[in-house]
């Protein structure tokens, strides 16, 4: 058929139409990355030499136009991190557990199922609005503990989630040849089914260290946050997002150099953990 | 074999010969079964702790604004004042930043999303799928803080000085769209704002194109290639049409991270009560206005009129959010029915 | 059943005078020389060589495994999506090597159409499945193209039970019709070779025996070559048959011959059932 060859218009319209939209999804994929690469270097030209001054790590945060570091807000962050995964894991490992194990029948795990992805994807400022005013405003004062309790809401969604994912992939001969044994369901879970999906689980909670690590919005109305050294968890805290956003929004120089090295600080933290999350997981597999 | 009946232990009747006992297993004591309900009934419980979070959340919310839910009523939402001092509010101004520079978000990055999904499946090599696909998904790793200074310190700048001028120039005196470019160029801004959002929710969608991209049977693109369609055509007539539910799906999740983001635009949209057609002014989402004045309200009414605009948000978002779900969850199950 | 009977019976046609004729004196459409196809280090086909015939149908067969489909395959240029498959040798047709021709090989898969083993009809309507190749590569206008869809449509006997619901989705037909569809699909484009991979595989009896039928009709006007698990179905169907086993062609004759009185014994141990 000699209207089939390389000469038919359609067909030619229709390689150039090709080749032109082949060639704007690779632009599509450059734009983004650029952006990345772009972001990236700008924190470590910003921040890097920050990071590299001992003083960073062991001065306070500073009045303007003063000499001073990060301690108390690595300190607080690090302390904040700490309990509200504390706090989060728990409930999100143990409904992540319901979910899997036991919700076959019924309509309470896929509901909540549901529910706890819009609650993954949810504004995390109206998290901070919630705890403000079931706590903050009780007992009227901002507080560590508030903020830990901000950044526990935004841990659960993400450990539920995991947790029911990773418990479902474990096959089902594993749980009956427990049950032929005559093991008891509570102890098949904590024995069989965690340790077979361990390592997913303990991804998903680092996934969950890293997304509230760099939170801010929750801390604001919560932590706030606090000029001194402190690790009373009764009163503000200071902590490395709040204090970014404070310097980084002012006009003073030194404040603003700070925030960048938080900013590096927070980021390669956050990457750090999101890349040992990944290769703990393809382990697994 | 006999058949007499022979006693699990001790002697046969019959012929009182010992016959071996026979190991039982041992019976499922109280206590275990116990155990069990008690786990069951733990885990149960923090499922309904989950399965209640949202419920909680907006009842809070409204409880925190009933004051200015009573004074205003449903014209909360198109009033367009916003003065603490005579204690007057209204979220207009809020509510047109947040959709408008969710807008510019969407715009940007649906194409870019689908672009660069695309891209990997169908283009990428086997050995550069994996990296670049993690690149991508680096995107949504960043904390949205490190946007915002970003936004501010670098992103800003550039676009003040070279891309409002030319875009001034460019639309200045068209009639329509020049309305959309008008003002000083200031760098930061609802423009701004758009673009930096659109770079945070293009991992989100990329990643569901990407999922639902590869959910196509090979068949199916095979039939399509197999009539000499091009790359371009397969994806675009082919697995598009037939993933479009999970696309949407995909789209409103990123729409639904674009209504909520809070730090990043809160650096670069310029706390302004300003309501204005022209996308380089200044202006307020709900997020950056919560954000920026929370702390610094003075008096029930200013704090009532913050918790009404979390209020909002939180409605939108969950019915934009829940929306995505359902569409994800029917292609899910119209994939396990065809299967 | 069939364990009663060494071979398959087949009702003979009188009309057909074709079957009979040997495979030397034919028209040849395509010429295997020497095909060797990799999947990775796995080589699946080994040398293969043979001719095939125009305007008739050839049916290959053979145990699972045995490389049928991957031959195939091979034939439109399919195994070329995917990276780790390569072929090496001759597949010619019309004077030129298919495998290492320089021209844009959407131009080939243009003349050659495949149905596969699963209906995959497209997600739009039954007019527009259709349309969607011709499209390809002719502009024709509103009358043109609703012709050339009554027309493949009546080629795939399935016009009558879809002429009132055109615009309705591909989806909507029963599986045979789905099938029949993607058949009249793939002669819309008006194709010089046919390649059928056991297309009534996941069809009731009735859509089967209604295929049978059309491939019976088409081979009039089309080159085909048909892949079956199902032995029975390649005797009633075919004028041609190949055998394959472990990648290797083993017998290629005429229909009867190789069903009746196979030259080679590994035909014969599996037409009469020793191995499956």
């Amino acid at each position: 058929m000699s209207e089939i060859d390389a000469s038919n218009p359609v067909y030619r319209r229709r390689k150039l139409v090709n080749r032109v939209m082949l060639s704007v999804s690779a632009l599509a994929l450059v734009f983004g990355l650029i952006w990345l690469t772009w972001i990236l270097a700008t924190l470590l030209y910003e921040g890097g030499a920050a990071l590299l001054r001992a003083g960073l790590y062991y001065q306070m945060t500073p009045p303007p136009g003063l000499d001073g570091g990060l301690a108390n807000a690595i300190a607080g962050s690090l302390l904040l991190v700490v309990i509200g995964t504390l706090i989060g894991t728990p409930i999100g490992v143990l409904a992540g557990t319901y979910l899997a194990e036991y919700g076959r029948r019924g309509w309470l795990a896929s509901a909540t199922r549901f529910l706890n992805d819009v609650l993954l994807s949810a504004p995390s400022i109206v998290i901070g609005l919630f705890v403000y005013s079931v706590y903050v405003a009780r007992v009227g004062h901002f507080s560590g503990w508030a903020g830990s309790m901000a950044l526990g809401l935004l841990v659960i969604p993400v450990v539920v989630r995991t947790t029911d994912d990773m418990l479902k992939l474990v096959p089902s001969s594993l749980r009956e040849a427990a049950a032929a044994l005559g093991c008891p369901t509570w102890k098949m879970i904590l024995q069989v089914s965690y340790r077979a999906a361990r390592t997913g689980i303990l991804t998903g909670i680092l996934l969950a260290v890293a997304r509230i690590s760099g939170e801010t919005a929750p801390l604001l109305f919560t932590a706030l946050n606090n000029q001194f050294w402190s690790l009373n968890m009764n009163a503000p805290v200071s902590n490395l997002p709040v204090v970014i956003f404070q310097f980084a929004m002012s006009p003073y120089q030194d404040w603003q150099r700070l925030a960048w090295g938080g900013a590096t600080l927070i980021t390669i933290a956050v990457l750090f953990l999101n890349i040992v999350a990944r290769v703990l997981f393809k382990k697994a597999q | 074999m006999s058949a007499v009946p022979v006693s699990i232990h001790g002697v046969d009747n019959q012929t009182n010969i010992a016959v071996t006992e026979y190991g039982r297993p041992p019976p499922r004591t109280r206590s275990s079964a116990r155990l069990d309900a008690a786990f069951e009934w733990l885990t149960r419980g923090f499922a309904i702790l989950v399965f209640s979070l949202l419920a909680a959340i907006l009842v809070s919310l409204v409880l925190g604004s009933t004051l200015t839910l009573d004074k205003y009523g449903l014209s909360f939402i198109w009033r367009r004042e916003w003065d603490p001092v005579r204690e007057s509010f209204g979220a207009l101004v809020p509510i047109y930043g947040t959709l408008v520079t969710s807008l510019i978000a969407m715009i940007i990055g649906i194409p870019v999303s689908f672009g660069i999904a695309l891209f990997l499946t169908e283009l990428a090599p086997g050995w550069l799928k994996r990296p670049l696909g993690t690149a991508i998904e680096l995107l949504a790793a960043i904390p949205s803080i490190i946007y915002g200074m970003w936004g501010l310190f670098v992103l800003s700048p550039i676009i003040q000085s070279n891309v409002q001028p030319f875009l001034i120039d460019l639309f200045g005196n068209v009639p329509i769209l020049g309305k959309l470019f008008e003002g000083p160029p200031l760098g930061i801004g609802m423009m701004t704002a758009g673009l930096i959002l659109s770079i945070m929710v293009i991992p989100f969608i990329t990643a569901v194109m990407r999922d639902v991209f590869e959910l196509v049977p090979s068949m199916l693109k095979e039939s399509a290639y197999g009539l000499g369609a091009t790359t371009w055509e397969v994806v675009f007539r082919v697995v598009l049409p037939y993933t479009k539910v999970g696309v949407v799906g995909g789209i409103m999740l990123g729409l639904g991270r674009a209504l909520g983001e809070t730090m990043a635009v809160t650096f670069v949209i310029g706390n302004a009560h300003e309501l204005s057609a022209s996308l380089m002014a200044p202006g307020n989402s709900i997020a950056s206005a919560l954000a920026n004045e929370f702390t610094e309200a003075v008096g029930d009414a200013y704090l009532s009129a913050l918790f009404e605009l979390g209020l909002i948000l939180f409605v939108i978002t969950t019915i934009v959010l829940a929306l995505s779900k359902l569409l994800l969850l029917r292609l899910s199950r119209q994939e396990g029915a065809r299967a | 059943m069939e364990a009663t009977e060494a071979a398959p019976r087949r009702t003979p046609r009188p009309e057909v005078a074709t079957r009979t004729e040997s495979a030397s004196e034919h028209k040849v459409k395509l010429e295997v020389r020497n095909l060797d196809f990799f999947y990775g280090r796995f080589h699946a086909l080994k040398s293969i060589s043979m001719d095939v015939p125009e305007r008739r149908v050839t049916a290959f067969i053979g145990p699972s495994g045995c490389g049928k489909s991957t031959l195939l395959r091979v034939f439109n240029r399919m195994y070329s999506l995917y990276p780790e498959q390569r072929a090496e040798g001759e597949v010619i047709m019309d004077g030129e090597n298919l495998l290492t021709t320089k021209r844009d090989v959407s131009l080939i898969r243009a003349k050659i159409g495949m149905v596969f083993q699963k209906p995959t009809p497209f997600p739009m309507s039954i007019y527009d499945n259709i349309a969607f190749g011709v499209r390809l590569f002719e502009r024709l206008n509103k009358r043109d193209m609703d012709e050339r869809v009554e027309w493949a449509l009546h080629k795939a006997a399935l016009w009558d039970e879809v002429k009132d619901i055109l615009t309705r989705s591909g989806h909507s037909l029963s599986g045979g019709q789905q099938q029949r569809l993607c058949i009249a699909r793939g002669i819309a484009v008006k194709p010089q070779i046919l390649l059928l991979d056991e297309p009534t595989s996941a069809l009731d009896p009735i859509s089967t025996a209604k295929i049978e039928e059309l491939v019976d009709e088409l081979k009039r006007e089309f080159t085909i070559v048909i892949v079956t698990h199902n032995m029975q179905q390649a005797a009633r169907v075919s004028d041609f048959t190949a055998y394959m086993y472990l990648g290797e062609l083993i017998e290629f004759d005429v229909t009867d011959t190789v069903f009746i009185k196979p030259k080679m014994k590994q035909t014969e141990d599996y037409i009469t059932g020793r191995f499956g």
